[in-house]
């Protein structure tokens, strides 16, 4: 399954809609659109709306940690939001759930 | 033998053996989230063969078996699914298979992580020439109805 990514204006920064499995053979087309929109672009608060990524691998939380350290690097903010259970437990296995911003939802996470 | 798949080193076939998997798992009965740990093990697995057995290189074989496995678990009679990938890249010193610490915040380093917290067996050697990577899950016991005992 070819991974999309779509990215549209949200509060204050960029929403990032990922609709796929984020894995080994995708996760670097991922990792290009954080980096691009985190230090190419110099958005202020990156979302990365996770609603239909059905599955995510060990490649795919690389990618999303290498997105937090430039995030943290440049001042700027990455968002999660609308984790499945897959990907959920996957974050919770790396023990990076309390080091990424996650939220519930869209609502939450552009008003947060 | 429930299922043999002869693959090549090529990371877009990683969704078609996810779906394979997860369909011979739900089969076994393995509840939602038990399946979700056999495929996210076989799914790393594969991924660390093509990039580090392989280094990278397409079109490789890898084999994988997967079959209903019963034996001396946690309990005296337990059963299971056994998977178990062959490839034939570079040699891979088990002692290193370690992966790294979690308290490290960076990127890599976690797929062998999750396989060896989500399966209960997981035994890398090599043989013939292969590296061979052997994993189990054991199968919970489904709980016996109330007043069933003694018959």
């Amino acid at each position: 399954m070819k991974v999309d990514i779509a990215a549209r204006p949200a509060a204050g920064g960029t929403i990032l809609d990922i609709t796929g499995d984020i894995d080994l053979a995708h996760s670097p087309a991922v990792r290009k659109a954080l980096l691009q929109e985190i230090k190419e672009k110099k958005t202020p608060k990156v979302y990365l709306n996770l609603e239909k990524v059905r599955y995510i691998d060990s490649s795919g939380i690389a990618s999303l940690v290498e997105g937090l350290k430039a995030s943290r690097d440049l001042g700027s903010r990455l968002v999660l939001y609308g984790l499945s259970k897959s990907v959920r437990e996957v974050m919770e296995l790396s023990r990076l759930q309390k080091i990424f911003e996650i939220h519930e939802n869209e609502a939450q996470a552009t008003a947060s | 033998m429930l299922l043999k798949l002869e693959l090549q080193s090529n990371p877009e076939a990683l969704c078609l053996v996810r779906a394979t998997v997860e369909r011979a798992a739900e089969v076994l009965d393995f509840p939602e989230g038990d399946v979700r740990a056999i495929v996210r093990s076989v799914d790393e697995a594969l991924a660390n063969v093509m990039r580090h057995a392989y280094g990278g290189r397409t079109g490789r074989p890898i084999e994988m078996r997967c079959q209903k496995w019963s034996g001396k678990g946690i309990e005296d009679k337990q059963s299971g699914i056994e998977i178990v990938l062959r490839d034939e890249g570079a040699a891979v010193d088990p002692a290193k298979m370690k992966g790294r610490p979690l308290s490290e915040i960076r990127p890599g380093g976690l797929g062998l992580h999750f396989i060896r917290q989500s399966m209960d067996v997981v035994e890398f050697s090599r043989k013939n020439g292969k590296n061979q990577l052997r994993m189990v899950k054991y199968l919970a016991p489904t709980p016996r109805p109330a007043g069933s005992e003694g018959e």
